[in-house]
């Protein structure tokens, strides 16, 4: 079963704990957190889980058609936007608990001092293809 | 016979079938074929003949599909049985597929897959394998290439120009995924060195085989970028910069300069410096100011501000750079950097942060958050000690 592991710059519920934006943490803290994110990466391919992970960057618009003819309507970017997606990681698990169990590895990944930064991830299952034996 | 050599007998392949009376897309279709059935079967049961061998499966696949369909028969121009043929011809036709795969009506992504196929001779799966799409997307994008530009004559010179951007930019995106495009562009651009003797091919080759000569120095553990000044000269490779600057000399000589030859003397003046302290920014920025008259570009403006900063201090790169849009790629990246020189710490730091927000990839933006992390510490470090002079 695949999961989708998303990552949000801002948005979900309230932070476990507040922490300063990454440049402003010191050079090895910054090490630290990225060489967790690429050794958990590289774990989860050894283990046969992992599918895909991209990041994105901040800025991006809303876009919707105007009607025919029309150039489309963009908005944005939106500074203060409440939720906006940093990232996501895709994985292939035996189950949701295993899902679970990733993300919240995922989510230790050290900050300031070393500590983990408890950051929430968004874990979503893939709909699947319909079985072949329906009855 | 490798992979290698099997792939470079792709274009001259094509051109014979062309040659025969086949049309360009499907002459292109049936060497794509037979060099799938070659890489399966070869390893096992090598022909004595690999060209001979091409041909004739790629031949067959021409005629099948003629037999296939009435209504495609009509479309197919008289096959001739016996075609004319000669080393020089051959030559000839090769380059005009440089010159129809750079087609000036493609799209640069589609003139860069389909002249990976046709030209490098590399399978529909490789390519989508480099560019991270599935295998149907690619073979898609190839295809639709291959219909804009039918019809176009494959006996006119075309735009030497148009093929070099092509090439260039294969290189730039060259490294990551499973095939190396950096590697398969220095081979393709070999290939045309090869048959066009024209100073701007050299001057690219040289560009290419000076900037993979420092590859490895690039990256630090973990993928990590190393900037310039900071890479490991030892470990650069010592065999491709001398190949690239004999090229580059041989180029110059014949005093027909380009763009190209251009940024590669710029690449060799980086070569030739023993340590990052001893490069000649003062000759960089002159052939940046070649480089400014003969392919101007915001983008060349910038670099041409950072030689700038080097040669005559940072204070000259940020007048330099006043001049340019913000909007650049790279812009508040190149201002954190000399900002830092200046001395303005805060200033560099938030630009630094700027540049992390507006990085086109992961790992220029980490480094730049790094950057960020590292001169805010310095600015810390600076101000306790303002605090406490005797600290």
């Amino acid at each position: 079963m695949k999961y989708l592991l998303l990552k949000h710059y801002r948005g979900g519920p309230q932070p476990h704990h507040s922490y300063p934006p990454m440049d402003r943490w010191t050079p090895e803290e910054v090490d630290a957190h990225i060489g967790f994110m690429r050794d958990f990466a590289a774990r989860l391919e050894g283990t046969g889980e992992y599918v895909d992970g991209q990041a994105l960057a901040p800025d991006g618009a809303f876009v919707r058609y105007d009607g025919e003819g029309r150039a489309p309507v963009v908005d944005g970017p939106f500074a203060e936007t409440k939720d906006l997606i940093a990232g996501w990681m895709i994985i292939d698990v035996e189950s949701w608990d295993r899902a679970v169990e990733l993300a919240g590895e995922l989510s230790a990944a050290p900050g300031p001092g070393g500590e983990p930064i408890h950051e929430w991830l968004e874990v979503r299952p893939f709909l699947t293809a319909p079985p072949t034996i329906s009855e | 016979m490798n992979d290698a050599l099997l792939r470079e007998l792709v274009p001259a392949v094509i051109a014979v079938l062309v040659r025969r009376g086949a049309n360009f897309a499907s002459a292109e279709d049936a060497v794509q074929e037979a060099l799938v059935s070659a890489l399966a079967s070869w390893p096992e049961d090598p022909p004595r003949d690999p060209k001979g061998w091409l041909i004739t499966a790629a031949w067959r696949k021409v005629l099948d599909e003629i037999r296939a369909g009435s209504s495609r028969r009509a479309r197919e121009l008289a096959v001739h049985a016996e075609p004319p043929s000669g080393p020089v011809q051959d030559a000839d036709d090769t380059l005009q597929l440089y010159f129809l795969c750079a087609h000036p009506s493609l799209p640069p992504a589609s003139a860069v897959a389909l002249t990976l196929r046709a030209v490098g001779g590399l399978t529909t799966e490789q390519i989508a394998a480099a560019y991270l799409v599935p295998e149907a997307t690619m073979a898609q994008r190839i295809s639709r290439a291959k219909r804009r530009i039918a019809g176009q004559p494959l006996d006119r010179a075309g735009d030497l120009g148009t093929v070099l951007r092509v090439l260039y930019l294969l290189f730039n995106e060259g490294y990551g995924g499973d095939v190396d495009l950096a590697a398969e562009a220095i081979r393709i651009t070999r290939q045309l060195a090869a048959l066009a003797d024209e100073p701007e091919v050299s001057g690219l080759l040289a560009l290419m085989l000076l900037h993979h000569a420092r590859r490895a120095s690039r990256t630090g553990p973990g993928g990590r970028l190393v900037p310039l000044g900071e890479q490991d000269r030892a470990t650069w490779d010592t065999a491709l910069i001398a190949e690239g600057v004999g090229l580059l000399q041989a180029a110059l000589a014949r005093d027909r300069l380009g763009q190209y030859q251009a940024q590669a003397a710029i690449a060799a003046l980086h070569a030739d410096a023993p340590a990052a302290e001893e490069t000649d920014w003062v000759q960089i920025v002159e052939w940046y100011d070649e480089l400014v008259r003969l392919a101007d570009s915001p983008v060349v403006r910038l670099n041409r501000a950072v030689a700038v900063g080097e040669a005559d201090g940072p204070r000259a790169g940020l007048a330099a750079i006043a001049e340019l849009d913000p909007g650049v790629p790279r812009y508040a990246a190149v201002a954190a950097h000399l900002h830092e020189r200046a001395g303005d710490l805060t200033r560099a730091a938030d630009l630094y942060a700027e540049a992390a927000r507006t990085a086109a990839s992961a790992p220029e933006r980490d480094h730049c958050v790094r950057q960020a992390a590292r001169v805010r510490q310095l600015g810390a470090a600076s101000r306790r000690s303002a605090r406490d002079p005797s600290g």
